[in-house]
């Protein structure tokens, strides 16, 4: 047996090795697993596209892909990257794996339900990328109508198929997180008790079953105007083309809380854990999260101050969009008031926190600019927008995900990866992060719509800027890529608790046994008791 | 034109220092926190990293003050900034009642203007300087967006209604406009150039470029060629109603109800003249859907316009 094997127990990954033992699995651990593996081959198509977008953009003229293929390009990259990875990313990967953990239960409330989820997934994800191959679409990850409902000649129809079927794998997953966090806690273990990451969880899941069937609804009703011509959105056949816009952002608004809530909880966790100290403001990080959710809701119409909607309905949603900005801000400060008087070491994972709560705030405060409804009206539709969303999404939720990924990697696989080469990763995305994306705030500024594969010269500079720094962010991904598949095998050791954390799933052996526990865990105080002179990481 | 390294696109609006200006309060505001932030983390970081020796005593998890102060704090800010906003936006969306008309359609994927007077041009808008101008636009198919970086003004043009922005352009010169709101296959090849002349270069532009005969006229042509003059007669002896005096009016309807009679209304009765019937009329009018183009539209409302009536009072009332 080699020094560095970790089969000296029992655990889900050892407890079965067939094709089978993995397909018809109900163990939420390996259901994570299965998702991270699907979720990673949607990241690497949506980035391809997106790598293919930002090399046309390197030059003003369409000289290296035809304006439709451009244009299937970047609805292709939202879809995916949106659907089939943002939005199922924490939850379905780290939520499967953790909730039971952190909540000291066995498994999820209903573990065939979950399996069912991830076979939904990958139905709904493979009849995309069937769409995607053998034809793609060009309506933009939006749909807005008539144009997708009326014009567009690509596959729209297969293409939202795919969507509504995956939606329901979403609504699956959060369904069993809210009965599993109402109905299987551990003995002891109080709502207050929880840790931050499951009361993220809980905002997310709640977001996901109230929103999703509105999409679903919405995509039904563009299908039936599509394929029957029943006039719901085209005025040629009697329909409101905003009332499409409405029902969309209803869905898409909450959405992009679907994709930070849980990124916030994983920086909750990491920074507590790496700051040696309890979170501070607990109970105002929780309920912010809930007021994120509710609020999140309301602010839909600042995605269309310009649409037609009217005025005084566009300043109503610019107020509220204001208001949903504050528990967000609440989140930030308390964060680096966790780090005051803590004792601070710097591992991975606690780099992406940093990352994620520096580009958050730049991506969030930018959203101040948008809800600001004269500086809207300049800038909707243009690359400010862009910088902006991929500063939350990208800046913010990947960034999350990624620093989640490198904090529970241990307990997920036993291993640790290379700390050096883990560092120097977190390095180049942000770097490259930020020359991607913050050259885009000026073009936006000075007025470059999104969504032009051709455009005029004077902003090429800064679009060259933006693809070399793509290339940098490229690269980025890779590395961790490589270095976590190459730790499976070679990582050192990990054993239960490497960076000495407090939350149950680290109380269990790593990986986990099937069960989780050896016994059920009773829990007799607070979350984050961390005691100073313990010390994270051996 | 901005040499170097600009930041803001060239502002040649009344209002484009305007937006410019709240942006740099944006922006001041966005820097201060993100800077604290930064600066705090940093500071943390270094200070209290594992083995310093700087003192942990009376390390807390909670402090109620603050976490009022920095909700409360940031809800004033944004206060100020939404009433900016606003106020500017409130501005920038009521166009003077003397603003000049020019009518706009988008189509995929081009600009047709029309000038009050007949000029007709394609992805090339002139204007003058120095006077208010208010775009009257729909679209013939999907939704576009008329986009002007420098006047920062962006409306959505949409099938089957009238949608309308205003600027009063401050500098003579050329200046981008865009499509920004995706529309398609050469949704990027929508784009065209503003073009803002002195008052006078503006009036010798559309003498000298007139060719056809102001839209009104070409209402008027189109109203006897498709018949509408046998019912809608101005004596209101018709079997349909006078339109005499129309626009601004307000239209009992059949079965209840009233509207004022704005371009929409005219507009929606034209192509779909069932949708909302006069009372004390029946439906008989064909459908002109298919027959008429949103310019040939845009005429006949002028022309009815022309009958009497202020079209600016009945948008007024229904925004």
């Amino acid at each position: 047996m080699s020094p560095h094997s970790i089969t000296t127990h029992d655990h889900y990954l050892n407890a079965g090795y067939g094709v089978r033992s993995w397909l018809l699995t109900t163990d939420h651990k390996r259901i994570a697993i299965l998702y991270m593996i699907s979720i990673t081959f949607f990241f690497f198509i949506g980035g391809f596209f997106a790598f293919l977008m930002r090399m046309e953009l390197l030059t003003p003229d369409g000289d290296l892909v035809s304006a439709e293929t451009y244009n299937k390009l970047f609805s292709m990259h939202g879809i995916t990257m949106v659907w089939f990875f943002l939005i199922p990313s924490i939850p379905s990967v780290l939520g499967n794996f953790l909730v039971p953990l952190m909540v000291g239960a066995r498994d999820l409330a209903f573990p065939r339900l979950n399996l069912l989820s991830w076979y939904i997934y990958v139905a709904g994800g493979l009849f995309t990328l069937a769409a995607m191959i053998f034809g793609g679409v060009d309506t933009g990850w939006t749909f807005y109508t008539p144009f997708s409902s009326t014009y567009a000649h690509s596959n729209v129809i297969p293409v939202v198929i795919g969507i509504f079927i995956l939606g329901f794998s979403s609504i699956l997953t959060a369904l069993n997180f809210i009965v599993t966090i109402h109905t299987m806690r551990a003995p002891g273990l109080t709502w207050f008790r929880l840790p931050l990451f499951i009361w993220a969880m809980y905002a997310t899941s709640i977001i996901l079953v109230l929103a999703t069937p509105v999409l679903a609804i919405t995509l039904a009703m563009l299908g039936v105007e599509r394929i029957f011509g029943v006039g719901l959105f085209d005025p040629a056949l009697g329909g409101d083309p905003l009332l499409f816009q409405h029902l969309f952002w209803f869905y898409s608004h909450p959405a992009v809380y679907i994709m930070i809530l849980p990124a916030m909880g994983v920086v909750s966790e990491v920074i507590t854990c790496f700051a040696r100290k309890k979170v501070f403001g607990y109970k105002f990080m929780a309920f912010s999260l809930l007021a994120i959710a509710s609020v999140g809701f309301l602010v839909w119409g600042h995605h269309m101050f310009v649409s037609g909607q009217s005025a005084y309905a566009g300043m109503v949603f610019s107020a509220l969009s204001f208001i949903v900005a504050i528990p967000s801000a609440v989140k930030v400060f308390n964060w680096a008031a966790t780090l005051y008087k803590g004792s601070i070491s710097y591992h991975t994972p606690v780099l992406y926190g940093f990352g994620f709560i520096g580009l958050f705030t730049i991506g969030g405060l930018t959203g101040l600019f948008l809800a600001s409804i004269a500086v809207d009206v300049h800038v909707h539709d243009t690359y400010f927008v862009i910088a902006h969303f991929h500063y939350i999404m990208v800046g913010g939720a990947v960034m999350g995900y990624l620093g989640g990924i490198h904090y529970w990697w241990p307990k997920m696989t036993g291993r640790l990866y290379p700390e050096g080469w883990a560092k120097f990763a977190a390095l180049v995305l942000f770097v490259g992060f930020n020359l991607t994306f913050f050259p885009q705030f000026i073009l936006g500024y000075l007025g470059m719509p999104r969504r032009y594969h051709v455009y005029p010269p004077e902003f090429q500079v800064l679009n060259v800027l933006s693809s070399a720094g793509a290339t940098i962010l490229g690269i980025g991904y890779l590395i961790p890529f490589v270095y976590l598949i190459w730790s499976l095998r070679h990582g050192k050791n990990a054993g239960a608790n490497p960076w000495r954390a407090s939350g149950l799933e680290w109380q269990t052996t790593s990986p986990p046994p099937v069960n989780n526990f050896e016994e059920t865990p009773v829990v007799t105080g607070e979350p984050y008791t961390y005691a100073e002179e313990e010390s994270p990481g051996g | 034109m901005m040499h170097g390294f600009p930041i803001f696109p060239p502002a040649a609006s009344t209002t484009a220092h305007q937006v410019d200006a709240l942006f740099t309060g944006l922006l001041i505001m966005t820097v201060f926190f993100s800077g604290l932030i930064f600066f705090c983390i940093t500071f943390f970081a270094i200070r209290y990293r594992e083995g310093s020796k700087a003192s942990r005593a009376n390390a807390r998890s909670e402090h109620l003050p603050l976490e009022l102060a920095w909700m409360i704090i940031p809800l004033g800010i944004s206060f100020v900034f939404y009433v900016w906003a606003s106020t500017l936006f409130a501005k920038m969306h009521v166009a003077p009642p003397d603003a000049t008309e020019i009518y706009v359609v988008g189509k995929q994927w081009m600009w047709k203007i029309q000038h009050q007077q007949g000029n007709r041009e394609i992805n090339e808008l002139h204007v003058p300087a120095g006077r208010p101008v208010k775009l009257i636009m729909t679209s013939q198919d999907v939704i576009h967006s008329f986009f002007v970086p420098a006047f920062r003004i962006k409306q959505d043009v949409l099938p089957g209604r009238y949608s309308t922005e205003w600027f009063q352009a401050t500098t003579p010169g050329v200046y981008h406009f865009f499509c920004s709101q995706f529309c398609g296959t050469s949704h990027a090849s929508m784009i065209g150039d503003v073009i803002v002349m002195e008052p006078s270069q503006y009036e010798r532009w559309l003498a000298g470029e007139s060719t056809g005969t102001p839209m009104a006229s070409s209402g008027e042509q189109l109203f006897r060629q498709f018949g509408c003059a046998t019912c809608h007669q101005a004596n209101n002896t018709g079997r349909g109603p006078s339109l005499v005096g129309l626009m601004g009016s307000r239209v009992a309807l059949e079965g209840g109800g009233a509207v004022v009679a704005d371009r929409e209304y005219v507009q929606e009765s034209i192509l779909n003249p069932a949708a909302k019937i006069v009372r004390g009329y029946r439906p008989l009018m064909p459908v002109f859907r298919n027959q008429l183009t949103a310019d040939q539209v845009s005429q006949l409302i002028e022309y009815i316009r022309s009958l009497g009536g202020s079209p600016v009072a009945a948008e007024g009332s229904t925004q």
